[in-house]
Formats: structure tokens, C-alpha cells, sequence
């Protein structure tokens, strides 16, 4: 139904950023790298800026790190989490493309079941560029998707579906669990590799994980703030569980939708337990009172743009978890300068001032690979 | 095997014979069959006798059985057709049903291996079902998957699974219109997840393949909205379809939970699409109205059985719905009737209702 009549490779070449936050190296990317090398990366280098990150050959990119985070932002660099990938959010907001998809360091190609080698971004990118579909569950899950379509019952006038702001993707060997899960079950890997892609319907809440995710960020930039953690904070690894829950509903009161499934990549490395306990301590018991905040946040109709509904939502954010921890009323305000931050550098008519890195921005040699 | 310890003996497989001879079908099925007791409703309009093998603990339910028990206390209940299998749902006493079509065989899985779905539909019912949070592993009491990061831990309980609905290979369970477009079209995507349909979120229930809780799912499955050229083909019903709407606003209202997935079964080809939308398309049409009806109703907090949620939705019905088409005005009076239909026949599992308004 939305496939091309010609297969166009790369996708969105020129359309979509690569954001990858990292600590230590990339060499990663090798493996990567035939389904990588034609797009753009934008490197957010965490932790220690003196330190060189050495990009392998031939990747077109800009890399920034803390010092160029708050030589860019001034006082605004608050709002970027120091010591966490939450940083990779910095990505989000200098990017000038329309796309973004982003990646964790561990993460490598993954096989599916006849051995073939999984392009996660070809997939995020269809899982993009087709609708979605949040008002009514589809039994055979996208109909998008090539081989499936809507079931008997499901209303033509709903068809049409929504525009997919959020592609959330999925992870073989390591999954994604919390430290408790990991103490119980430290030998589970997640073996199983499901063949489906689907909408997460309006109005239900789910935990996004950052580290293989794409998303529009026409659609939902302005939402995809990653919030306060890591150094100076009390609460790590709620990051891009934090942004997936205020763009979920910002999502739903906008019609748009969100999806997750494949793709699946290889999650290589398990973090070490007891110190992600410490790290999400406080989040396991501040989640309780998170997801009833969430689940019953209402935008008043006059909030028509992503940015209105952000801003909203950190009002109620102080209002109503305010009383929890001050922390919240910290993370209200650096939901705030996030905004302005966002709006200086993406001003809606006129191309922003070009955000200046710190890395060489190498061109790939040409001729590239089509 | 199960991981569950559920006793066979707590599950009927109903089975609504639209065709007289059931011989290939339950053999296809006999491995998987054989341990349950079945009960097979022979559609009232069919004229053979039923041919069945040998070597099952069955009971047969016959027209003259239908008119004997729901004699004339219905004129808007029509047992005919796919509907017959309701008859089965009313008279079993079983805690679990189980119920697939007479047109399909069990299938093989991603490795080859054949599908135990009677097993599968078990363990779906008798494992938590986790509607109010989205698991992104989908269902976490499968083994090999759990919760994942950043779900709440007062959720992970999760609550009673009231329906499991089942996928099909091969023939899917597409509308005539959708089918006619691609007549070629066969599923032969395996997708090896079971997942909770959301809290607030609906979905088209297909009744091809599908296991219940009958006590809690029992009262909203029923012969409900019946079209008026309904044929003997998926593609001329959408009756599945407003019970399952039923069924998921009752357990969205009640905390209760659906599952949808596996298991897959193996659904024969049969009819002809473009005939079946010559022949009945209004279902696709009432569609419009019927699913913004159901997206809207809300059920009081005085309906606290699935008997009383039913009973307030016959009233929404008739306020809302009977006047855009007689067929809704039908299907109201056949939900009516068939509460009190399977309050006086019924409810011998202990529904434990408590007194509704009637």
C-alpha cells in the first residue's frame, strides 16, 4: 500500500540524522556501517570532554561534547544531563533534519530468523513513512506492512490512520529490563524475535527505550527532551522513559501515533545491576506516582503545537508531582529551558544559526555506495 | 503441555457445524481434541445428518434441542448460522471454552512444529492479562520474557484474562472488500507473541478462532447483530464482531483483560469474496456507527457483572443506535433476551450475579 513503486536506497539520505551518544568509542559503527555510512551522525560525547572519540573512516558526522553543549546553550545547558546518554537529546535539538534515529553504543546488527542481516534503520524508516494506526486495534498488527492488511471490522473511515511520529524498536540477547528484573534473571536473554510491527493505541502508556528508537522531529522534536539525569541527580535510567511518556500523550492529543515492534537490534552489553539499582532506586517508587500523573493528563484544546502541550504539561508536572520529590519541580523548569532552547535553535521560518561542533565534519569518499 | 494447572476437565470445545461432515475436521483435530469434552451445535438451517468419527466424549446439540430449551422466549435470538455456537456456550457448565471453525485445521509453527492452540488458548486464560500498561516484550508471563524496564511494579500483578483471540494462517479473517481487492492475498506471517489489547483500546474480536472464561466473558457473547442477507461465510457475518466490542468495553469496565495472538490456526480456503460482497455488504457499512457507538459507551459503577454491564448496553443501544437502523433494534432486543436467557439457562457455572434491573 505505501511502498514506492522503485525501491529508493538510501532512504531519506539527506532527510535523517544519526544520533548516537557515547562515552567511550564507536567502533561499533564498523558493523554498522553498509547500512549507515550514506546518513549523517551527530555525535554527543558524554562525560569527559578532553578525551578524543575516534569515529571510524568515512562516516559523515558532527560531534559535540560538553564543552560545546554549554558553549551553544550558555545557561540553557542546564537542561542536558552530564554523565548519562540522556545527553543524546542535545542531538535532538541541533539536528536540522526531519528524521532522527538513534542508537546506544552496545547495540549491533541483529540476525532475524533466516539469518539475514536486520537494516533497523530501513525499518524504522517504513515504520515512519507508513501511517499508524491508534484508534482501533489491528488483530494482524500494521496493516501497513507488506503481507498484512486491516482485519474484518475494522471501519473504513479509520484506514487512513495517523501520522507515525515515534518507531520504537526492540532488542534480542539483552532486553531492556530494570535492575530488579536483571538481580532475579541475570541469564535471560531474549531469544525471541516477533515479526510484527504495531501501533500503541490512544490512550495507552508504554516504557520507550532510547536505545533503538526513530522519530519525526517535525512531528515530535519538541517532545523528546530526556529530562534530568546522571550527575547531580537522584535518579538515572528513566530518561527515555520520560520522554516516552510525554510524548505518548502529547502523541495521543495530537493524532499521532506511535509504534513499536521491529526493528530488533543485537543488545550486546548487560549493565551491571547493582549499580543500576542505585540509579533507578527513587524511579521505582516516584513510577507509581508518574503513571497515574500521566495516565490522567488532559490538554486544554488551545494547546494546538507540540511545544504549547510540552510547556502544559510541565505546569502540571509542578502542580502535581511537585509534592513528591523538589526534584520534579527541577525537572518542570529544565522542561521549560528545553523549549527555549528548542525554539532558539529550530526558530520556525529562518534557518538557525549553524550550531557549531567540535568534530571535523568529514565527507564520505566519493563516489558513495548506492 | 501447559504450564498451568488447569484440568482438562474445565474446558468444552464448542464447535458451531455449519457443514454436515465433520469427519476430516475432527480428525485434523482429533490429537488436540481428544482429552476435552466437545460440544458440537449443529446449525438449525442444515438439512443432513452430521457425520462424526468415531472416539470422543461429545454431546451433539440438534435444532429440536434449540427449540426445547429456548422454545419461545426469543423471537430476536436466531441460533442459524455461525450463531449456533452460541447455543453450545449457554448449555456448557465448563469454566473455559474453546471454539474454532468448522473450516479450519490446526497449524504449524515458524519451526515446523504443529500448534497446540487449545493448550495455548489455556495458558493465555489462566495467566494474567496486563491491560493497563503497555509491555514492549509483550506478554511477560510467557517464558523467556518479563516486564520491561520503567513498567510499574504495581502493575506487574496484572488481572484476570476474560478472552483469548487467536490468529489465522493462510485464509485470513480480512472483510469481502479487502479480500475481493486481493484475492491472491494469504497470511503466512507467523508472529510468535500473545499481548493484552489495552485498556480503552478496541478491537475487531474475529470469532474463528477464539477461548473464553464463560463466566465472565459468557453473557456478551451471543447471536447479536445479525445482518440481513447473514450468510455461511465470515465474509457475510460481522456478529463475532459486536460481541467482541461488548466483551471489551464490559472488561475494560470490570478490570478485566483480553489477550490476542497465538494461537495461529490454519484457515481453509472457501467461498469466494467477490460474491460474498455482492451478496451482503452492510456489515462493512454498519461498522461506521458501530464502533464510535462503542468507543463512546460508558457503563455506570452500579454494574458490577458482566450481566449488568450487558443490560446497560442494550439501553445505550436502543437510545443510540436502534433508530439509525432496524438491525440495531434487533440486536438490542437479542441482547435483552438472551440475558435473561442465560440467567434461567445459563448461569449454572455460578456467574454469581448480582440482581440487575432486568
Amino acid at each position: 500500500m505505501a511502498q514506492p513503486a522503485t525501491p529508493v536506497t538510501p532512504a531519506l539520505k539527506d532527510d535523517l540524522d544519526i544520533v548516537i551518544p557515547t562515552i567511550r568509542n564507536l567502533d561499533f559503527l564498523e558493523m554498522w556501517r553498509p547500512f549507515f555510512q550514506p546518513y549523517h551522525l551527530i555525535i554527543v560525547q558524554d562525560g569527559d570532554p578532553t578525551k578524543t572519540i575516534r569515529v571510524p573512516e568515512g562516516f559523515d558526522y558532527e560531534l559535540y561534547n560538553r564543552n560545546d553543549v554549554n558553549r551553544i546553550l550558555g545557561p540553557k545547558a542546564s537542561c542536558i544531563s552530564f554523565k548519562d546518554s540522556a545527553c543524546r537529546c542535545f542531538g535532538f535539538l541541533v539536528s536540522k533534519k526531519k528524521y532522527i534515529f538513534t542508537i546506544d553504543d552496545d547495540c549491533f546488527v541483529a540476525k532475524d530468523p533466516s539469518g539475514k542481516e536486520i537494516n533497523a534503520l530501513a525499518q524504522h524508516i517504513q515504520n515512519l513513512l507508513t501511517p499508524s494506526t491508534p484508534f482501533f486495534f489491528n488483530t494482524l498488527y500494521d496493516p501497513f506492512r507488506e503481507g498484512a492488511d486491516f482485519v474484518r471490522g475494522y471501519p473504513f473511515s479509520l484506514r487512513e490512520g495517523a501520522p507515525t511520529a515515534i518507531s520504537h524498536g526492540l532488542w534480542l540477547n539483552i532486553p531492556d529490563y530494570d535492575a530488579p528484573t536483571q538481580l532475579v534473571k541475570p541469564l535471560e536473554r531474549n531469544t525471541r524475535y516477533v515479526d510484527a510491527v504495531m501501533t500503541i493505541p490512544k490512550g495507552t502508556l508504554f516504557p520507550m527505550c532510547g536505545m533503538n528508537l526513530g522519530f519525526d522531529r517535525e512531528l515530535i522534536g519538541p517532545a523528546m527532551y530526556f529530562g534530568l539525569m546522571g550527575d547531580g541527580q537522584p535518579i538515572g535510567r528513566y530518561d527515555d522513559m520520560w520522554a516516552g511518556w510525554c510524548a505518548k500523550v502529547i502523541c495521543d492529543h495530537m493524532s499521532l501515533g506511535v509504534k513499536t515492534g521491529l526493528p530488533y537490534i543485537w543488545h550486546s552489553k548487560a549493565s551491571n545491576p547493582f549499580v543500576n539499582l542505585k540509579k533507578e532506586y527513587k524511579g521505582i517508587y516516584w513510577q507509581e506516582e508518574i503513571i497515574p500523573f500521566f495516565q490522567s493528563v488532559a490538554f486544554p484544546k488551545e494547546c494546538i503545537t507540540v511545544q504549547q502541550c510540552y510547556i502544559e504539561l510541565s505546569n502540571q508536572v509542578k502542580e502535581k508531582l511537585g509534592h513528591v520529590d523538589p526534584y520534579f519541580q527541577k525537572l518542570a523548569d529544565s522542561m521549560v529551558t528545553w523549549i527555549e532552547a528548542w525554539e532558539e535553535l529550530n526558530p520556525p521560518t529562518k534557518a538557525a544559526p549553524a550550531a557549531q561542533s567540535n568534530g571535523v565534519k568529514k565527507d564520505a569518499p566519493a563516489p558513495k555506495p548506492k | 503441555m501447559s504450564q498451568t494447572n488447569i484440568g482438562d476437565d474445565e474446558v468444552d470445545i464448542v464447535i458451531g457445524a455449519l457443514h454436515a461432515d465433520l469427519t476430516s475436521f475432527l480428525n485434523e483435530w482429533r490429537p488436540l481434541f481428544s482429552r476435552f469434552h466437545l460440544i458440537i451445535v449443529k446449525d438449525p438451517d442444515l438439512k443432513e445428518e452430521l457425520k462424526i468419527p468415531e472416539g470422543f466424549n461429545l454431546h451433539v446439540y440438534t435444532k429440536s434441542d434449540i427449540d426445547r430449551v429456548v422454545g419461545l422466549s426469543s423471537t430476536a435470538i436466531n441460533f442459524s448460522g455461525y450463531s449456533c455456537r452460541y447455543f453450545g456456550y449457554l448449555v456448557s457448565r465448563k469454566k473455559y471454552i474453546f471454539s474454532v471453525d468448522d473450516d479450519c485445521i490446526p497449524a504449524k509453527d515458524n519451526k515446523g512444529l504443529s500448534v497446540d492452540a487449545v493448550d495455548q488458548h489455556i495458558t493465555n486464560l489462566a495467566t494474567p492479562a496486563t491491560p493497563f500498561f503497555f509491555n514492549t516484550l509483550y506478554d511477560p508471563f510467557c517464558k523467556g520474557a518479563d516486564f520491561v524496564r520503567g513498567y510499574p511494579f504495581s502493575l506487574r500483578s496484572g488481572v484476570t484474562c476474560a478472552l483469548s483471540c487467536g490468529l489465522w494462517l493462510n485464509l485470513a479473517d480480512h472483510d469481502a472488500p479487502t479480500q475481493a481487492l486481493k484475492p491472491g492475498h494469504r497470511n503466512s506471517r507467523y508472529v510468535d507473541a500473545v499481548l493484552t489489547v489495552p485498556a480503552g483500546a478496541l478491537m475487531p474480536v474475529s470469532g474463528v478462532n477464539i477461548a473464553f472464561n464463560r463466566e465472565l466473558a459468557g453473557p456478551a457473547l451471543f447471536p447479536g447483530l445479525r445482518l440481513a442477507a447473514e450468510g455461511k461465510l465470515r465474509w457475510e457475518t460481522v456478529e463475532d464482531i459486536w460481541c467482541g466490542l461488548c466483551v471489551k468495553v464490559i472488561c475494560d469496565h470490570l478490570g478485566h483483560g483480553v489477550k490476542t495472538g497465538l494461537p495461529y490456526v490454519w484457515r481453509n480456503d472457501r467461498g469466494n469474496a467477490i460474491e460474498s460482497l455482492k451478496k451482503e455488504w452492510e456489515g462493512v457499512k454498519l461498522m461506521e456507527e458501530v464502533v464510535p457507538f462503542f468507543q463512546s459507551v460508558r457503563l455506570s459503577q452500579a454494574a458490577v457483572t458482566t450481566e449488568d454491564c450487558m443490560l446497560e448496553i442494550v439501553a445505550l443501544v436502543k437510545e443510540r443506535l436502534a433508530a439509525l437502523d432496524p438491525v440495531f433494534a434487533r440486536a438490542a432486543q437479542a441482547m435483552a433476551d438472551w440475558i435473561k436467557l442465560w440467567k434461567a439457562v445459563g448461569s449454572g457455572s455460578g456467574s454469581g450475579s448480582s440482581p440487575s434491573n432486568g
